[in-house]
């Protein structure tokens, strides 16, 4: 029995170690070729993410961005589903924060102010989600290209609604909402100043959490996980398949949307066009790498928000953009070696003898 | 086993020549020293049940997998191990079970494909058309060439399979199951095609498992169970009785019928104190009124089933695999839609009612494929305990911990699940403590109709005994059961009453005492039919 | 605008689409989904901007465009067919790494986060609008080129059957892996020339530039329902639609980011069967376990 148990931690550990070696590898050579030392880079990674008060908000900052993408990847791939649409979904939901922060009137109180507009973001993001869903249980039409396409219809068209209606002359964003702002974390530690971090952060964290109970101990999470591994046995227990995918997707989209507070409410307290800036898409990285897991989603997000502003610590030795090349060989080194390891695994594993 | 000596005994007369062939998969032994001799110019019957180890073999003889250990000659050349593309230049043609055609291309296309005829670098569709015209003309294979394989009914696509073959220059074919989908006038004339082959100095094999085609069109006979060859027949020489019994038979420690009879006379409602005739609407658990289900290709899989059981009775379906079983058994269940007639469970109307909707109805359902449906082989074993229960087993939304794994610490001790342990994922277990499992669930609750579909299919001898007592033990406690098995034994063993069901309809209803196998068998084989109601 | 003007423009505007259009059908109809269109075109982009800044000849930038398309194609080739990792996957970190590795070098080679030096173009005259570019012929040409490949010989009935049915094609002698392979390969190196165009034509890189034009591609192929001739007229339609909104910018007549949305619009009504359902190979996207 513990063995069992062993194997399904290196089934899930393996793939992201494997993989954080040959970045680590990539990097290196990287690194020489600009004709820098390793050590010394990685090093100065490090301290300019986890070894100073800034550097460490940064992280926290784009970490619950990307914990809020991440998590509502992993929802989808828990249902067998593939939603690449977290960027326009958190993009939608950030629109639909400000709009709700913009119609407040400044003397709400946050306490109300502050769940509406949260309830404004994943709303947003929520119907985004929902039409891949709907087209997929109607009409059969796969939901990995339907996000996509529609990533580039629904940012078109808030683009539109900010460069034609809504945006401050000369800028590409809104006005300051008037009610709903989420604090910095640097109101309350002062080491912390000048960084985006803001108390999104736990919202992203109770996410996380409510996240882990709703896959694993409730009944709907329990029937969306059925559906995801084996449709036919869920369908067998009772369960609507196509209601669990239209579900799973609705909510994927709500989570990713709810990230959209996290800049919104927390950092500009203004919707900007492009905010949203990869976050969606890197949310299948972060789902991919912490292995459709809450907990793994929150640490591979912390992995690649350093990886991310440690590219910005190290500029000074080598350009910044070496942190995106290693962001996509984690990509592709965990999607490769996931099948391979479970290959490996199913190989060497035995029925218990009764 | 019994080897009757073959028409020749001089070596170079085999084409094929499969000795101690073993092959597994992972923990499952598909094959364990499997024998197979087919002489040239002979049409060889393999028959055996699902999973009996048929597809195997045939794969290692088409080159798709190697053995484990054993030898394969063909013509009298050793090939043990040889590949896909050896097997063809050797003229071995297999035309599988599910059709090996691209849909999207012309019939011409899919014949040629991989030894495509070039003109100059483009691929000479002409000729290709006009070398498959020719062929085509000359077997007597009617197709044209030009059609698209999606727009082709599905005798046409098997004869563009068989075509294929021939294009390669195939003397040996093997056909996987070849009449599985075809219709009645189809496979009359599929027999034509393979007389001629034969005629021509062709070696066929042909695996199925319908006996009555076995004595139709073969020569010889080899029949397959668990991975063994077990008999070797010549088809002048034997019954379909013989062949049934050679298929299914099996040592297995099954309660006797004189046993049972005893045991029913002290049992409420047991097989030995139940009086057959039709029950009436009112006092059945379940009732089924003409019930059509269909195909994917809009086949009538089940064509007009009535039947009705009784609370404290088991109702066995007999019949060779593939006539409407399944079907049957989902539409039932609520997995398959019905296309005309009525289900009534405890007197209420279920024919359009979910899956969940049945099941809190009372129905309970041991699906035949329990990789498939019956378990989630990801999940725990307590996991799987309440598949299907998750909603009982829940409060507020919320799955409820502590009632679940109480639940599985009683059930895995009621039904002796091992190791006796509810968090291993049920991957993890033998098929027989799987079976245990799904069985658990669906008995180890308050039901009053059960489903049950192959319910020993792969499991140890422990397990069956023990699904049988359990069985045995619903009946005793009122419970009505619609019991499908491909196993005759099983059938006989623990129905009160048997049906026989043939090409989608009850050829015939029995009360267990006049249901004998030599009977049963001229039913299930479609010599005999009475258009039953049960 | 004259009608002339129009129709250079839009075809000015098409030939990236059609290069990397083309690229997305020959892999598709093998049976790989193809999203890393986008990473392709910016690699050759930046490929051919590298060899033609040292060289001084866009025929060699031409080369190491097609190189460089090549290269990543294999990487996804690899990651999908021999270590079956998740195509939406691989095909999204592809255009990740893509952007990386470009920047990367962009930064290493000329130190500017934004663009390259100029460099030289074909087509110099301007009498001839651009119709002495050799790329837009090998552009216009690339789909009839690819149908008859696809349709007329051998290896195009070979890919279409992989697409549909492996298992056949494996069952008569056919390697499925080799089949897939060239396409993949043949894929990235004619996506890549559409970022070639693009770069040359713009006589340098910039950070970027191909700014969704493989996801256009993606959406011409599905619109076109994976055949190279009407993934090519989908290609025109969308340029057309660009060359429109271009013409009516400050007219307020229609928001450019309605005419953008088209071609993604266009894509999911098919998808969703509106009108005649886009059906994709049978076996697109099927070689994980």
């Amino acid at each position: 029995m513990t063995s069992q148990l062993r194997e399904k931690f290196e089934e899930a550990l393996f793939p992201p170690v494997v993989a954080l070696l040959i970045a680590l590898v990539c990097g290196d050579l990287l690194i020489m070729s600009y004709g820098q030392s390793p050590a010394a880079v990685y090093r100065m990674l490090l301290e300019g993410t986890w070894g100073n008060a800034y550097g460490f908000g940064q992280v926290l900052y784009k970490a619950t961005a990307l914990t809020f993408t991440g998590l509502a990847v992993s929802i989808g791939i828990r249902a067998g589903l593939f939603n690449v649409g977290a960027e326009s979904q958190l993009a939608a939901g950030g629109f639909l924060a400000a709009m709700m922060g913009l119609a407040l009137s400044p003397g709400v109180p946050g306490v109300l102010a502050v769940p509406l507009c949260m309830l404004a973001a994943a709303a947003g993001g929520g119907v985004v989600g929902a039409i891949p869903g709907v087209l997929k249980v109607k009409f059969g039409a796969h939901e990995v290209i339907v996000t996509i396409m529609l990533n580039f219809v629904v940012l078109a068209l808030l683009n539109w609604g900010i460069a034609n209606h809504l945006n401050v002359p000369e800028t590409l964003h809104t006005t300051e909402i008037d009610a709903g702002a989420i604090p910095r974390l640097e109101a309350f530690i002062g080491a912390f100043h000048g960084s985006a971090a803001n108390l999104s952060l736990l919202v992203a964290i109770v996410t996380a959490i409510l996240a882990w109970f709703f896959l694993f101990r409730s009944r709907r999470g329990f029937e969306l996980r059925a559906v995801g591994l084996q449709p036919d046995a869920a369908e067998y227990g009772g369960v609507s398949v196509g209601g669990v995918w239209f579900r799973a997707l609705t909510l994927s989209g709500a989570i990713a949307g709810l990230g959209g507070i996290n800049y919104v409410l927390g950092y500009k307290h203004y919707y900007e066009e492009g905010f949203a800036g990869g976050a969606g898409y890197l949310g299948i990285a972060v789902a991919l790498v912490g292995r459709n897991h809450p907990l793994g989603v929150v640490l591979a997000a912390l992995f690649f928000a350093t990886l991310s502003q440690g590219g910005l610590a190290i500029h000074a030795l080598v350009p910044k953009q070496m942190a995106e090349v290693l962001q996509g060989v984690v990509i592709l080194a965990v999607a490769m070696s996931v099948p391979e390891v479970r290959r490996a695994l199913r190989q060497s594993r035995r029925p218990v003898a009764a | 086993m019994t080897t009757p000596a073959p028409a020749s005994t001089e070596r170079g007369a085999y084409a094929i020549r499969m000795q101690g062939i073993d092959k597994s998969f992972g923990p499952v032994r598909a094959n364990r020293e499997a024998t197979l001799e087919v002489v040239t110019g002979e049409i060889h019957a393999l028959v055996g049940e699902n999973g009996a180890g048929k597809s195997t073999l045939m794969r290692i003889l088409g080159g798709l997998q190697k053995p484990d250990a054993g030898t394969l000659e063909v013509n009298g050349r050793d090939v043990t191990g040889w590949t896909t593309s050896d097997a063809i230049a050797a003229g071995i043609g297999v035309v599988h079970q599910h059709f090996m055609l691209v849909s999207t291309l012309t019939v011409a296309e899919n014949i040629v494909l991989g030894e495509e005829p070039v003109s100059g670098g483009r691929f000479d569709e002409a000729r290709a058309n006009s070398e498959v015209e020719a062929l085509s003309k000359e077997t007597g294979l009617k197709v044209s060439a030009d059609r698209r394989i999606a727009d082709l009914s599905v005798g046409e696509a098997q004869r563009v399979e068989i075509l294929k073959t021939l294009f390669r220059g195939a003397r040996i074919l093997v056909l996987d199951e070849p009449t599985a989908v075809l219709s009645p006038p189809e496979v009359r004339e599929l027999w034509t095609v393979l007389r001629r082959l034969r005629e021509g100095g062709g070696t066929i094999v042909l695996i199925t498992h319908r006996l009555d085609e076995v004595i139709d069109i073969s020569d010889t006979i080899t029949v397959m169970r668990a991975g063994e060859t077990v008999a070797r027949l010549r088809t002048s020489e034997t019954t379909p009785a013989q062949i049934a019994k050679a298929m299914v038979g099996r040592d297995v420690a099954l309660t006797s019928r004189d046993e049972i009879s005893a045991l029913g006379a002290s049992m409420p409602g047991g097989a030995g104190s139940t009086e057959f005739k039709a029950s009436s609407d009112m006092s059945s658990a379940l009732n089924v009124t003409e019930l059509v289900v269909l195909g994917s290709r809009g086949t009538h899989e089940v064509d007009g089933v009535t039947l009705s059981i009784r609370p404290g009775e088991i109702l066995g379906i007999a019949g060779v695999e593939g006539n409407g079983q399944t079907e049957l058994i989902e539409a039932l269940a609520g997995l398959r839609p019905c296309a005309s007639g009525s289900i009534r469970l405890d007197g209420h109307d279920v024919t359009y009612k979910s899956v969940a909707e049945r099941r809190s109805a009372g129905l309970s359902h041991i699906p035949e494929d329990r990789h498939r449906r019956g378990l989630i082989l990801d999940y725990s074993i307590a996991d799987n305990l309440v598949l299907g229960l998750q909603e009982a087993f829940s409060t507020r939304g919320m799955l409820n911990g502590a009632n679940i794994s109480s639940n599985a610490k009683r059930q895995i001790e009621a039904f002796d699940i091992r190791p006796p342990s509810a968090v291993l994922p049920a991957r993890a277990l033998s098929g027989g403590n799987q079976q245990k499992v799904v069985v658990a669930r669906e008995m180890g609750r308050e039901f009053s109709v059960l489903l049950a579909s192959q319910p020993t299919r792969g499991v140890d001898v422990g397990a069956i005994e023990f699904i049988h007592s359990r069985l045995r033990e619903a009946r005793a406690a009122g419970k009505a059961v619609l019991l499908v098995s491909a196993e005759l034994n099983e059938v006989l063993a623990l129905s009160d009453r048997v049906a026989v069901m043939y090409r989608g309809r009850f050829a015939a209803v029995l009360p267990v005492a006049e249901a004998t196998e030599d009977v049963l068998g001229e039913y299930m084989i479609g010599m005999k039919t009475d258009e039953a109601v049960a | 605008m004259n009608p002339f003007d129009f129709l250079t423009q839009t075809l000015r505007i098409a030939i990236p689409y059609l290069f990397a259009a083309s690229g997305g059908v020959i892999a598709e109809r093998a049976g790989i989904i193809s999203l890393s269109l986008e990473g392709y075109m910016l690699t050759g982009a930046f490929s051919a901007t590298l060899g033609t800044f040292y060289s001084g000849s866009p025929w060699i930038g031409l080369l190491c465009g097609i190189l460089g398309g090549l290269v990543f194609g294999l990487i996804h080739a690899l990651a999908t067919i021999r270590y079956r990792a998740d195509q939406v996957v691989v095909g999204i970190a592809i255009n990740l790494l893509a952007i990386g590795v470009t920047r990367f070098f962009l930064q290493l080679a000329f130190e500017s986060s934004s663009n390259s030096p100029r460099i030289e173009g074909f087509g110099a005259s301007a009498a001839a609008r651009g119709f002495d570019n050799p790329l837009l012929w090998m552009g216009l040409l690339s789909a009839p080129v690819l149908a008859f490949f696809l349709y007329k010989t051998r290896y195009g009935l070979r890919v279409r059957a992989v697409g549909e049915h492996p298992d056949a094609a494996a069952s008569v002698g056919i390697s499925v892996a080799r089949i897939r392979y060239l396409s993949v390969a043949l894929s990235g190196m004619l996506a890549a020339l559409g970022g070639v165009f693009l770069a040359l034509d713009q006589h340098q890189f910039t950070d970027q530039m191909t700014a969704g034009r493989g996801f256009i591609a993606v959406a011409a192929v599905i619109f076109g329902r994976w055949d190279p001739v009407r993934a090519a007229l989908a290609c025109l339609l969308f340029a057309a639609a660009e060359t429109l909104q271009i013409q009516l910018q400050g007219t307020e007549v229609i928001a450019s980011q309605f005419v953008s949305m088209i071609p993604y619009v266009l894509t999911i009504i098919a998808l969703a069967g509106v009108v005649g359902r886009a059906v994709p190979p049978a076996a697109l996207g099927k070689t994980g376990e």
